[in-house]
C-alpha cells in the first residue's frame, strides 16, 4: 500500500510543479525536506529512548501482567463467547495492556497469537470476538502519545503535553464507540440465533 | 481539568512505573538502559522512513498540490464540518501511520502546533489507528476474508476520535 502511496505522492508532486513551472522549487523543497527529517530524527531520539527505558522498568517489573490481570471483568464483558479458561484471554489482554502502555512492539505479537487462538479450525470467516477485538485495536488505546509530544516540542510548540487530556477523552469516545457497535452486533447475533 | 490531565499524566506516569518497580525490587536502572538502547534503536530504525516520507511530503507541498487539493476540497469540506488542510491527513491515516505523520509534521511547519489545526492534527493521530493496515495485518495472518463488520465498526470508531479530536481542539 505504501508503494503505490509514496510513488503516488512522488510523482504527482513532481507533474504538478512541472505543469505550474516551479521544478525548482519541488526540488529544493526535497532537498530541505531530507534535512529535516534527519534534524528532527537526532532530537527525538532522546525522547524516544527515555521513554522506552521508562516502559522497558515497568514492562520487567511485571506491569503488562498485573495490567492483564486487572482486565479480567472487561475481558468477560467484551467477550461473551469466550470461557473463562479460553487459551485466546491472555494475549488478548496483554496486548490490550501493553497497546494502552504505548509497547507498539509488545501489542503485535500478541495481538496476531490472540487471533490465531480464537480462530476455531481454519474457517475464513472471522467469529464476533474476533471482530471484536479488531475494532476495539483500531478504536486506539493508547494513553500518552509520547512520539506525538515529541514533535510537537521539537517544532516549537509552548505546551507540547497539552495534547495528553484532549487525546484521552478522544480516544475514550472512539473506544466507546466501538464498544457499542460491537455489543449491538453481539446483541443481533443473539436475537438471529433465537 | 482537561489542562490538568495534560499536566499530570507523564510526571504520574513515570512516578508510578518507577515506584512500581521499585516495590518489586527489580534493577531499575539496568532495566532502564536496556529500554532505552531498543529506543535509541527505534529511532534509528524510523530515519529512512521519516526521509522517504517527508520529502514527499515537501515535494507535494513545494508543487502546490496540497494547496490545491485543499482548495478544491473547500466546499465538501465545510459540508462535513472539516477544515480542508486536514481532508488529506484524514485520509492518509487510514492507510499508513508514517505517511500521516509526514502530512501532520507538514501541518505543524504551515500553521504551527498550537493552532487549531496542529491541536486538532495532534489529538487526531493520538487517537486513531492506521484502519486499513491494521484490519490487514491482524486477519492477514490468519487467512481470513469474511472479515464481516470489522471494516464498519473500525470505520465508526475511527469518525468518532475525527469528531471528537476537532471539537477538542477549538476548547
Amino acid at each position: 500500500m505504501l508503494n503505490y502511496l509514496w510513488g503516488f505522492m512522488l510523482l504527482t508532486g513532481i507533474l504538478w510543479g512541472a505543469a505550474n513551472n516551479s521544478l525548482d522549487a519541488v526540488t529544493q523543497g526535497l532537498l530541505n525536506s531530507a534535512g529535516d527529517a534527519v534534524k528532527l530524527c537526532l532530537t527525538m531520539a532522546g525522547v524516544m529512548s527515555f521513554w522506552c527505558g521508562i516502559l522497558e522498568v515497568g514492562n520487567r517489573a511485571g506491569l503488562i501482567e498485573w495490567l492483564a490481570y486487572k482486565m479480567e471483568p472487561i475481558l468477560t464483558f467484551l467477550f461473551p463467547d469466550l470461557d473463562k479458561d479460553h487459551p485466546a484471554r491472555l494475549p488478548i489482554s496483554v496486548n490490550m495492556a501493553a497497546n494502552m502502555l504505548g509497547l507498539g512492539m509488545a501489542a503485535t505479537p500478541a495481538g496476531l497469537e490472540a487471533m490465531k487462538l480464537m480462530q476455531e479450525g481454519k474457517q475464513s470467516k472471522a467469529t464476533n470476538a474476533m471482530c471484536t477485538f479488531l475494532i476495539i485495536n483500531i478504536s486506539s488505546l493508547q494513553l500518552v502519545p509520547v512520539t506525538m509530544i515529541a514533535y510537537r516540542s521539537q517544532y516549537g510548540s509552548s505546551d507540547p503535553a497539552a495534547v495528553l487530556g484532549p487525546a484521552l477523552i478522544a480516544t475514550g469516545c472512539s473506544t466507546l464507540a466501538a464498544i457499542i457497535f460491537c455489543k449491538l452486533m453481539d446483541l443481533g447475533k443473539a436475537v438471529k440465533e433465537k | 481539568m482537561i489542562q490538568w490531565i495534560s499536566r499530570m499524566l507523564v510526571p504520574l506516569i513515570i512516578s508510578y512505573i518507577v515506584g512500581f518497580g521499585l516495590l518489586s525490587k527489580r534493577p531499575i536502572f539496568d532495566d532502564f538502559l536496556a529500554g532505552a538502547k531498543d529506543g535509541i534503536r527505534t529511532a534509528a530504525d524510523i530515519l529512512p522512513t521519516l526521509v522517504g516520507l517527508m520529502t514527499a511530503v515537501g515535494v507535494l507541498r513545494t508543487s502546490g498540490f496540497l494547496d490545491a487539493v485543499s482548495g478544491w476540497l473547500t466546499t465538501p469540506a465545510q459540508w462535513l464540518h472539516l477544515p480542508a488542510p486536514l481532508i488529506p491527513l484524514t485520509l492518509v491515516r487510514l492507510i499508513s501511520n508514517s505517511a500521516a505523520t509526514g502530512l501532520v509534521l507538514d501541518i505543524f511547519t504551515n500553521y504551527g502546533p498550537d493552532s487549531f489545526l496542529g491541536m486538532a492534527a495532534s489529538i487526531m493521530m493520538s487517537s486513531t489507528e492506521t484502519v486499513f493496515y491494521c484490519i490487514s495485518i491482524y486477519f492477514g495472518s490468519v487467512h481470513v476474508t469474511k472479515s464481516r463488520y470489522t471494516l464498519p465498526g473500525a470505520m465508526i470508531a475511527t469518525t468518532v476520535g475525527i469528531a471528537a479530536s476537532i471539537f477538542l481542539a477549538q476548547k
